[in-house]
């Protein structure tokens, strides 16, 4: 199982907690797992062209990513960051 | 000739519910506002008489809440348009006037297109909507960009509407490089009371549509409606229409707030009237909202903005009014008692003025900087209900028991 850091704003989904444990062989598998665990998470970070949103960080390894097609591996550590400015 | 017809058509007396029954209807209801705002949603509920109000919230202090409304036909369905600055747009459903709320499983969203196609995503949902008495459970949502979603299951799941998506005229009536600086956006779907076939939506980058198959095909209707800044200045499509509203006893009437002027059409016609001629020259005839009486198809209220220069858009003069006819727009009367007299700019956006359905007329309306504002007698003395909520896109204002 690979550790998910999950940020503040969708901390909702996973019933408050900031690391959970996610599967799959690829950070799509990832997302639809997660959804999967925790419905209605997937859709509030990737969009329905399956692109990560805007405002969307997501680090594999503390290497940003910008796509699903990302292959993963058990070990490693997958962080979700809401990234933005202003008030 | 126009105004005649008019004039008839407010002397229809036996479509007006009688006197006595609103009067016992008053005594036992209460009025719950539901204000949408930049950073979360508040509930206000009213006393018996609408002098007391209580506060409930923020629900959900943060999200960007464009509208919240409860289902008229089951008075207890709530559903709220919400998205954050972070994370996408979705859907939530409340049965307990907003105690708790559950997420729509499958919010508005495009189909997923093939490489090489041009894709749409939702950013968020600009207004929700029930659909026709005859069709409980059935609503419409309107999103940026462009979109028609309806939900046959009271809010918990939502499918595209292709008779608008995918129309063979959708990029030309929703241009991707016009609309609102939140984007281009569907404003809202307006359903005739007599059936529930026939439509009319509102966008900001073509105006008023109309479809008579349930939204199968529409055709667009602007006929004399302005876009006074562009070299066709009454285009077949390209208006921006802030708000457009139907009466409900007489559906027939329509009244659109336009980017350009203050409209009313009488179907079966086909041709705008620009009622906002009628205003005075100083205030002009530019806004967002526009209110109707629910028992008087011939009154309805505006909020002035200043559409001069640069468009602030804010109160002429820094002195706010609304603006109310009695006479189907041949005329208009300030009312302003209450407001502040002076340096005060507000502004009211697209679905930030309401009315309930008391008797005399609640109504409601919520600024730009977080004022939400009530009279109890049709207008003539407004009173602060909050002043320092954030900036407000809606306020809806239903009746409970």
């Amino acid at each position: 199982m690979m550790r998910v850091l999950i940020p503040s704003q969708l901390r909702s989904y996973t019933h408050g907690a900031s690391e959970v444990a996610g599967t799959g062989a690829t950070l799509e598998e990832l997302t639809r797992n997660l959804d999967v665990a925790f419905p209605g998470i997937r859709f509030r970070i990737i969009d329905e062209q399956d692109r990560i949103r805007r405002h969307i960080r997501i680090f594999v390894n503390g290497d940003a990513v910008n796509t699903l097609a990302i292959s993963l591996a058990q070990s490693d550590e997958v962080q979700i960051v809401g990234a933005l400015t202003g008030g | 000739m126009k105004r005649k017809t008019a004039n008839r058509i407010s002397k229809k007396a036996p479509l007006r519910p009688a006197r006595r029954s609103i009067a016992r209807h008053a005594r036992k209801s209460r009025v719950t506002l539901m204000v949408g705002t930049r950073k979360g949603a508040w509930l206000f509920h009213s006393g018996p008489e609408r002098r007391e109000w209580t506060i409930d919230g923020p629900h959900f202090l943060g999200h960007i809440v464009n509208h919240l409304m409860l289902d008229p036909r089951d008075g207890a369905t709530m559903l709220m348009a919400s998205k954050t600055g972070h994370l996408g747009p979705t859907i939530f459903r409340s049965t307990d006037m907003g105690r708790t709320w559950t997420e729509a499983s499958r919010p508005p969203a495009f189909p997923k297109v093939s490489e090489g196609q041009r894709a749409q995503a939702v950013d968020y949902t600009f207004s929700i909507a029930p659909a026709h008495p005859s069709e409980p459970g059935v609503w419409y949502a309107t999103t940026c960009p462009p979109g028609l979603f309806r939900s046959e299951d009271a809010g918990v799941t939502w499918a595209p509407v292709a008779g608008w998506n995918e129309h063979p005229m959708y990029w030309q009536w929703n241009n991707p490089d016009a609309g609102t600086p939140d984007g281009a956006i569907l404003q809202w779907v307006t359903i005739d009371p007599r059936d529930p076939a026939h439509m009319y939506l509102v966008t900001s980058t073509g105006g008023v549509f109309e479809s008579r198959d349930q939204a199968a095909s529409w055709r667009p209707l602007n006929k004399n409606v302005e876009v006074s800044f562009i070299p066709d200045p009454a285009p077949e499509y390209g208006q921006d229409t802030h708000c457009l509203q139907m009466h409900p006893l007489t559906p027939d009437r329509l009244y659109q707030q336009s980017h350009c002027g203050i409209y009313r059409l009488d179907r079966p016609g086909e041709e705008w009237v620009r009622i906002g001629r009628n205003m005075p020259l100083e205030i002009g005839d530019i806004g967002f909202p526009i209110v109707l009486h629910p028992r008087d198809p011939d009154s309805a209220w505006v909020f002035p903005m200043d559409g001069t220069t640069v468009w602030p858009r804010t109160s002429p003069g820094g002195r706010p009014a609304v603006y109310r006819t009695r006479d189907a727009g041949k005329s208009w009367e300030r009312q302003d008692g209450g407001l502040p007299r002076a340096q005060a700019w507000m502004t009211v956006k697209r679905q930030g003025f309401t009315a309930d359905d008391r008797d005399p007329l609640g109504l409601y309306f919520g600024t730009t900087c977080g004022e939400l504002w009530a009279s109890a007698d049709e207008g003539k003395r407004w009173r602060q209900l909050a002043a320092h909520l954030p900036e407000i896109f809606s306020v809806e204002a239903a009746t409970v028991a």
